[in-house]
């Protein structure tokens, strides 16, 4: 909380209006952000909001892996580790991810079409806000929520709340029904924000920028929100099914009355896969803009990426039930969901193979957020590959439910788009503050977090491949997994400090950063072309654009990408 | 905010973009229609695995009549929005009230099923896995025509006061987009319920 407080309370305003108008006060600067419908303070609340759950989620997780450090640990009770890990996800994957994504795309989006802002910007706060709320909400259930366990307690199913386990017989009180809750709420928030982001790409361009040439984060912020639709709607609706099935007595999810609990894991996964697919296109978007620009060249293949994207937006629509192998499908179901899951594969290995082409004979500029980028670049690979193990179905009935999953997708979200994020943050905060990070500390954040994340991750595939389940709360001395949790623990501890110092050198450089400028990274697409940070409604005059990199065109008249496109 | 209407004098290229009500609309129907395949799919998925009865050929009648309304009013509600278009705003209001007077007989067709069933057949959302998503699902599109029975009754009392004129055509567009994505879904509800379901 701390941290965020001064954080927001001055970005958005010109840096000389401290000096030229009184400080004004608490009150009146709360009522403006309240209020707000600029795309630039909303995508900055997102930010904020998600950070703060950032560090929530982050102590939940370090709190399971000091549990986890020793067998036959008590530190936490096995009641307040069901609790921990089912916060822990939906935290990170509703609270953290999506609206940190968001956050970006609506800062961004209308900076890089050129337009002044949402296509509907009182929908984006009314997103912002219900989903802000759906987060409280979740968090609430802390004092108002009575579970399993009596008063007192956080939602225990699981992030995924399989059924029946979610039925009122075996989950009593209302722990569960605040999970449902702030689901469905950041559901309606998360869609009336794709609805946002898909309207302003298609009607609000500025003159020129046709598709072909918008750049690529908002060609991907554009599949992700329309998958989006596809995605986040379903689970809308099985978490209207949900609380039917818990305030009506409907039997959707009641194995008692003939209904089934493999309904809702389809209705949960098919959700629940293509949401990867929702959480790592906008750190594909990062990605094309930032290493591009600290290889000093184009990006190589646009067509392809794009292209690559919208065929990883259909595939991943058909891979859900490799997440069901260990349920027992038919050979036919089986095979499909394997080939789909390898297949998707194709597309993602295209971008790997552009952003490699990109870097070669590039004029690498090793700043934090290109390193975080490279960073990126490796652990997506990896992660890829342990996910092309587990799409095997055989492969999988041996590892699924183990440690080794839990190792595969940490290595996406933590690996990936984690990293793609905190990239992000270096390469954008001097758009959003007006003032740059510090490259030491940013450097120190970079190596002590690569060395926490594989301590931790590149450890957690060995307990699991030794048989290891997920979900457990202890385990007994004698099944050999002692040393690498122990290993796995340990990595938890650099990652903290990582993000501790990631955390204070925003705070630091938020006041006492060197003033960036405009365009610090000499960067080529429209935001860089506005103050930093940029005035209100970003354009006095809206741009033309002739090309792709509207700005190098701007800095090289004798010899502009628009020639050659 | 351009016309669509007016031709533009000047012979130069303009730059035109799609209209961000209607984009806006089309994303939130295909939004909707994934949350009305979840629930048409666990109706099909639950057809014929109830444990008691009654099932949906005991019970469950053709609501011919209203279905017949409610499909029509997709064709009133059009004729609602090239009325103002050609700025007739009697004749919107008249097409307005048309499309609320047939959207609302429908929902009091379904409220008289509705009763029906309850009250004489004894079937509710808890009796069985029919009425878990039967109710479920019906009472989803019931939600729908509601809700767009409010909106367009807001319509049809701004157009009788005069309020609404030409410059709003594309904002009554877009709720007559809304509409006609209701009456769509109830043909895929009356074919899945009443026809496949029986």
């Amino acid at each position: 909380m701390a941290t965020q407080a001064p954080a927001t309370a001055g970005i958005g305003q010109p840096a000389n209006l401290s000096h030229t108008a009184p400080r004004r006060l608490v009150l009146e600067v709360l009522h403006d952000w309240v209020t707000t419908v600029d795309h630039k303070k909303i995508g900055l609340m997102y930010i904020g909001y998600a950070l703060i759950f950032l560090v929530i989620a982050g102590f939940e997780a370090l709190l399971m892996r000091v549990q986890l450090a020793i067998p036959n640990n008590h530190f936490v009770s096995p009641q307040v580790f069901n609790q921990l890990f089912t916060m822990h996800g939906t935290t990170m994957v509703f609270f953290v991810g999506m609206p940190i994504l968001f956050g970006f795309g609506n800062y961004l989006i209308p900076l890089m079409i050129g337009a002044r802002d949402m296509a509907f910007p009182r929908l984006n706060a009314f997103s912002f806000w219900i989903s802000a709320f759906g987060g409280l909400l979740l968090y609430f259930s802390y004092l108002g929520g009575s579970g399993l366990y009596g008063a007192g307690a956080a939602p225990d199913v699981g992030w995924w709340a399989y059924a029946p386990l979610t039925a009122r017989v075996f989950s009593p009180g209302h722990s569960t029904d605040y999970w449902t809750l702030a689901i469905l709420l950041s559901g309606v928030g998360t869609i009336g924000t794709a609805i946002n982001i898909v309207a302003t790409i298609l009607c609000m361009r500025c003159p020129g920028m046709t598709l072909n040439r918008m750049p690529l984060l908002a060609w991907l912020y554009l599949v992700m929100s329309c998958l989006v639709f596809v995605t986040i709607s379903p689970l809308t609706a099985a978490q209207i099914m949900l609380m039917l099935d818990r305030y009506v007595g409907s039997h959707f999810f009641d194995t008692q009355a003939g209904g089934s609990a493999v309904l809702w894991m389809h209705f949960f996964w098919i959700f629940g896969h293509p949401e990867v697919y929702v959480l790592v296109l906008p750190a594909f978007g990062f990605a094309n803009e930032i290493i591009p620009v600290f290889s000093r060249k184009a990006i190589f293949g646009y067509p392809a990426m794009v292209a690559a994207s919208v065929g990883i937006g259909f595939i991943s629509l058909s891979v859900w039930a490799h997440h069901m192998f260990t349920i027992g499908m038919t050979a036919g179901a089986n095979t499909f969901f394997t080939l789909a899951t390898m297949v998707i594969s194709v597309p993602t290995g295209i971008k790997i193979f552009n952003w490699l082409a990109t870097l070669w004979g590039g004029k690498i500029h090793f700043t934090a957020s290109m390193m975080f980028a490279l960073g990126f670049l490796v652990q997506f690979l990896l992660a890829g590959l342990t996910g092309i193990m587990l799409s095997v179905a055989p492969f999988d009935w041996q590892l699924g439910g183990s440690y080794f999953v839990v190792a595969h997708f940490h290595y996406v979200l933590v690996g990936a788009i984690l990293f793609m994020i905190f990239s992000a943050f270096y390469y954008w905060f001097p758009k959003m503050s007006g003032r740059m990070l510090s490259e030491k500390l940013g450097k120190w954040h970079f190596w002590l977090f690569l060395i926490g994340f594989h301590l931790t991750f590149d450890f957690m595939h060995i307990p699991g491949l030794l048989g290891m389940p997920r979900r457990i709360y202890t385990y007994e001395a004698d099944r050999g997994w002692m040393i690498w949790n122990m290993i796995v623990s340990s990595g938890a501890i650099f990652q903290t400090i990582a993000t501790l110092l990631f955390v204070y050198n925003m705070v630091w450089s938020y006041f006492k950063g060197p003033i960036a400028g405009p365009d610090p990274w000499d960067a080529w697409t429209l935001e860089w072309s506005t103050s930093s940070p940029p005035p209100n409604y970003n354009f006095a005059v809206i741009p033309t654009v002739d090309s792709r990199r509207p700005l190098w065109d701007l800095k090289h008249p004798d010899d502009p990408d628009s020639y050659y496109e | 905010m351009s016309q669509a209407a007016v031709i533009p004098q000047n012979a130069t290229p303009a730059w035109v973009l799609p209209s961000r009500g209607i984009v806006g609309m089309a994303c939130l129907i295909v939004a909707e229609s994934a949350i009305f395949i979840i629930f048409v799919v666990a109706y099909l998925y639950y057809l014929g695995k109830s444990l008691t009865g009654p099932t949906p050929r005991d019970v469950l009648e053709l609501p011919i009549f209203t279905s017949i309304c409610l499909i029509s009013s997709s064709l009133t509600v059009h004729l609602a929005v090239s009325a103002l278009h050609r700025a007739k705003q009697s004749l919107c209001s008249l097409w307005l009230a048309a499309t609320v007077l047939l959207g609302g007989i429908f929902i009091g067709g379904t409220a008289h099923e509705w009763y029906q069933l309850i009250y004489h057949d004894g079937l509710t959302i808890r009796t069985n896995l029919f009425g878990t998503t039967f109710y479920s699902l019906v009472g989803l599109h019931a939600t729908h025509v509601v809700v767009g029975l409010i909106m367009l009754s807001l319509a049809l009392i701004f157009s009788l006061n005069g309020a609404m004129t030409t410059r709003h055509t594309e904002k009554l567009e877009v709720l007559s987009l809304y509409w006609h994505f209701v009456d769509a879904v109830w043909v895929v509800v009356f074919t899945v319920v009443y026809v496949l379901g029986r």
